[in-house]
């Protein structure tokens, strides 16, 4: 029987390619702050997608396979990461 | 010689486009809605800027799966020449039709004003009547356009003469004032393998008449007209 899944992409930028807005965050924000044990920022793009699927691997699996088929990240400049973060009732 | 702008939703450099190519003597410019499938009709193919579908998820990924997309990469392959110009440039990058990638401005700002570039080669039709080593003023529009690519393959377009613009200042050198985003090496423009397919940020469609530079230069018009001239050329041979 299917059930629905919560699938997390995150999207973020490989780390030679620099990131003008984790920089600015961190410097102008972060870096300034009581909170300077913090001593970087990335910032990344997050989609959250519920998931039709059999099971975990299922939903890991087609999302996956979407990531690199529809292109949802350039792999020049990007690397992305997929995490089912349970099922939706 | 007919040439087809195409658009997607989100376009707003199609009619300016068209507006220059009209200029140029025997020149038939067609503006092709994203979903329709004559492209086999046309002799070149320009995809102008904008903000194609807003630029959701990354700029110029949705676009790339436009129905209109399979022929342009299918016309690709067998040699017609295409332009992508800014948000055309980014459709063309994420259809995987040029490597590397566009990001965000170094400054993270929108980027709008007139920039010099040199022509690094003149072996696509978009630069076949222009001297390597000249310089063009033309303005850039853009948030994403610093241009990134891995080292590695950086490599390989040096190697294969694939760059075709670098943004370069007023003694003519590649400097670091002279880099408008953040772009790698300074480049402003590059070619696939075979030099037909080239993509640039700055906007010649914007530079195509005196009126509209403030050094009252023609200088994007040089690109088109260098298109007619291969195209002619290719025709006599």
């Amino acid at each position: 029987m299917k059930e629905k899944f919560l699938v997390y992409v995150t999207i973020e930028g490989k780390p030679m390619a620099r990131d003008p807005e984790g920089e600015t965050i961190h410097r102008v924000l972060l870096a300034k702050s009581r909170y300077n044990m913090v001593k970087s920022v990335r910032v990344a793009k997050l989609l959250k997608m519920i998931v039709e699927a059999e099971s975990e691997d299922e939903a890991e699996r087609i999302v996956t396979e979407l990531c690199d088929n529809l292109r949802l990240y350039n792999p020049a400049a990007h690397k992305c990461s997929i995490k089912v973060n349970g099922r939706i009732k | 010689m007919r040439i087809a702008v195409i658009r997607f939703p989100g376009s707003n450099c199609d009619l300016d486009t068209i507006e220059a190519l009209s200029k140029i003597p025997n020149v038939e410019p067609h503006l092709i809605w994203h979903e329709d499938n004559e492209l086999h009709k046309y002799d070149a193919i320009i995809l102008p800027g904008g903000f194609s579908y807003g630029d959701y998820l990354r700029a110029g990924i949705i676009a790339a799966h436009s129905p209109i997309m399979k022929q342009v990469k299918n016309l690709a392959e067998k040699g017609m020449p295409i332009l992508g110009i800014c948000n055309g440039f980014q459709i063309l990058i994420e259809a995987n039709l040029l490597p590397g990638a566009l990001l965000r401005n170094n400054s993270l700002k929108f980027i709008c004003k007139w920039v010099r570039v040199r022509v690094e080669t003149n072996r696509t039709p978009f630069t076949y009547t222009l001297n390597k080593g000249s310089f063009l003023r033309i303005p850039i529009a853009h948030n994403e356009g610093r241009y990134f690519i891995p080292k590695s393959e950086l490599k390989d377009l040096y190697k294969y003469d694939q760059i075709v613009f670098r943004y370069v200042d007023e003694l003519g050198k590649p400097s670091n004032k002279a880099n408008p985003n953040g772009s790698i090496d300074n480049i402003a423009g590059i070619c696939n393998r075979e030099g037909n397919v080239v993509g640039m940020m700055p906007h010649p469609e914007r530079a195509s008449q005196s009126i509209l530079s403030p050094y009252y230069t023609e200088d994007g018009k040089k690109i088109f007209e260098s298109l007619i001239n291969y195209m002619r050329m290719v025709s006599l041979c």
